[in-house]
């Protein structure tokens, strides 16, 4: 995706998969910048092997035993498979807690893609005022990650809220959306899909990318506003969309705090929002069953990325690059 | 020439509609925040009837602890995350950017790959790491991996900051004789200026909203943040605490919002970098 300013860098996809372009360096020669390079890498590689690898690799282990919290590292017994086992046979709350996440992720991450595709249509004409509209469907995007937020939604979908509210001026009888099992998870839906200014402003960027010929050539050919959409925009666009999918899909999979908020942490009403990570939450922090919570961490790392290796696997049949493709 | 008025006119119109949908929310919070305990269960509108200030001083001192507590201690942990984020970051990016060193391109590649990692898979194993450290029920879980680079999306964003600057300049100040620390603190750091504010924006409204590991890190009362105060609320969930909730939630999103005021045409310009993280 493109950024907009001289200022900023221009972000391309390919960019994620190719290093920067080699160069030998001059002043001082080869060994003394290998040297410097590592000097300054020193920090990210520390948090690389000592925050992130090293204590994956110890989680991966302790996925095999019935550590806890408060277990001495010498009377940690090695499990097998056990964990993994209750996680795919037994425990009844683990899948419910899948279906769930798969549930809103299928349903909140198009919505919100289409809602941010479909302002970034309306919004891209060169036109005063542009920018203000862009900004102001943006600040959701700043401010709808927090638990204050959160707050606010459950409290908007409550017996007293703005939305029933709103229904009583067409005389429906509203009620407690967030305490009813089969509506709650969809409440939090809406707040995903409220927050759609940061894929509407990268949907924003792409479309300035399409050069205008195109359109011209296809009115000339007397292709439709419809037409022009589906064989023009859509296309060219296609890459964009890849991205926005990609990243709104692994976000998705991640949904934590609103759940949290709704839920007081515990997922329901009749566990109807509990979130994969608030269930890992609930494992790891107040059951302190921490080898089961780090075995469910590694197999969401194992679903994620599977998810992504599916989307770039299939991304080929339809995301265009260009001619140069 | 009346028909293309027409439908501009229409998509205007239809804009302003979405907008007005899109930013009710935000007016409810502000005009709930102001209406007094038996309003909040009787008026759904957002405008308050009676106005009650109140609810702020109330929710102010809600608990043992005060909000400007709270607020201090988020302040702190945003403050020192920037600097880190910042400072770490940077050298990463220089070293990507710029200098040659074995393994570059395979560093370069899980750099990448970090990028890509979801979060929360990350909290089950650094929690088991700092309990180990002693470190659970203080700010250092939430404050050292930043100065630690583990922030990929900075690394990134910086690293293709970079790629922007002039090579020329890299070579000109080695003709003078800098040594590759040298060009960087000559050339590159004061030109990544630019990049160093994003930085320093997006750290703060991240850190700012972040929720999971201060909940897991912070345990007793007077460390809480912002985020984890307002969760209190939520447990004393008696009615009478509502309005003071609905203020002391309004008031932890100004800062966000003074932010996106002051920095509105910088946030929405770098927002394409920060999609990655939505």
């Amino acid at each position: 995706m493109a950024l907009t300013t001289a200022s900023t860098p221009t972000v391309q996809p390919q960019d994620l998969v190719r290093a920067p372009a080699k160069r030998r360096g001059r002043g001082g020669g080869p060994r003394r910048e290998g040297l410097a390079g590592y000097v300054f890498l020193s920090p990210w590689l520390l948090g690389l092997l000592g925050i992130t690898a090293i204590p994956m690799l110890i989680s991966l282990y302790l996925s095999f035993t019935d550590y806890e919290v408060l277990t001495p590292w010498n009377e940690v017994k090695w499990v097998g498979l056990a964990n993994y086992e209750r996680m795919f046979a037994d425990d009844q709350s683990y899948w419910h807690a899948v279906q769930v996440t798969v549930k809103f992720a299928l349903i909140a991450v198009p919505l919100k893609l289409a809602a941010a595709l479909g302002v970034a249509l309306l919004l891209n004409r060169e036109r005063r005022g542009v920018g203000l509209f862009r900004g102001l469907f943006y600040l959701p995007s700043l401010l709808g990650g927090s638990v204050a937020l959160a707050i606010v939604w459950v409290n908007m979908f409550n017996r007293e809220g703005a939305f029933n509210g709103f229904l009583n001026i067409f005389g429906i009888e509203g009620k407690p959306w967030v305490n009813d099992p089969s509506w709650a998870l969809g409440t939090l839906m809406v707040l995903a899909i409220w927050q759609f200014g940061a894929p509407m402003v990268i949907f924003l960027a792409g479309l300035k990318q399409i050069p205008n010929e195109l359109y011209e050539a296809a009115a000339v050919d007397g292709a439709g506003s419809v037409r022009r959409f589906w064989n023009i925009t859509l296309p060219m666009l296609s890459p964009v969309i890849f991205f926005n999918l990609v990243l709104e899909t692994i976000n998705g999979f991640q949904g934590f705090t609103a759940a949290f908020v709704l839920s007081n942490g515990t997922g329901g009403p009749i566990d109807s929002t509990l979130m994969y990570s608030l269930n890992l939450y609930i494992k790891g922090f107040t059951e302190y069953e921490m080898g089961y919570a780090a075995a469910m961490a590694w197999v969401f790392l194992l679903a994620i990325a599977l998810i992504t290796a599916v989307f770039f696997g299939t991304g080929r049949f339809w995301v265009h690059y260009g001619d140069d493709r | 020439m009346i028909a293309t008025r027409a439908r501009e006119t229409g998509r205007i119109v239809v804009l302003l509609v979405i907008l007005g949908i899109v930013l009710y929310p935000l007016i409810w919070m502000v005009g709930s925040s102001f209406k007094s305990q038996p309003e909040i269960l009787s008026n759904s509108s957002a405008l308050p009837q009676v106005f009650t200030p109140g609810n702020y001083r109330d929710g102010w001192s809600q608990f043992d602890v005060s909000f400007g507590r709270f607020f201090l201690n988020s302040i702190l942990i945003a403050g020192l995350t920037i600097i880190g984020n910042m400072v770490s970051c940077l050298l990463a990016a220089y070293a990507f950017a710029r200098l040659q060193f074995p393994l570059r391109g395979f560093w370069f590649a899980i750099m990448i790959g970090t990028l890509l990692l979801p979060g929360h898979v990350l909290i089950i194993p650094q929690y088991i790491l700092f309990k180990t450290f002693g470190w659970v029920g203080g700010i250092a879980p939430l404050i050292v991996p930043q100065f630690l680079a583990v922030e990929a999306f900075f690394v990134f964003l910086m690293v293709q900051f970079m790629r922007g600057i002039p090579r020329e300049l890299d070579e000109a100040a080695k003709i003078d004789g800098c040594s590759p620390y040298g060009v960087f603190r000559h050339v590159l750091l004061p030109l990544s200026r630019p990049a160093l504010v994003t930085t320093a924006i997006f750290s703060f409204i991240w850190t700012w909203n972040e929720f999971f590991r201060q909940l897991v890190y912070l345990s007793s009362l007077d460390e809480y943040t912002v985020p984890v105060a307002l969760t209190l609320f939520i447990d004393s969930a008696g009615q009478a605490s509502v309005g003071p909730m609905f203020a002391m939630s309004a008031l932890s999103l100004l800062p966000v919002f003074l932010f996106f005021v002051a920095f509105q045409r910088l946030l929405v310009e770098g927002i394409n970098t920060s999609g990655l993280k939505g």
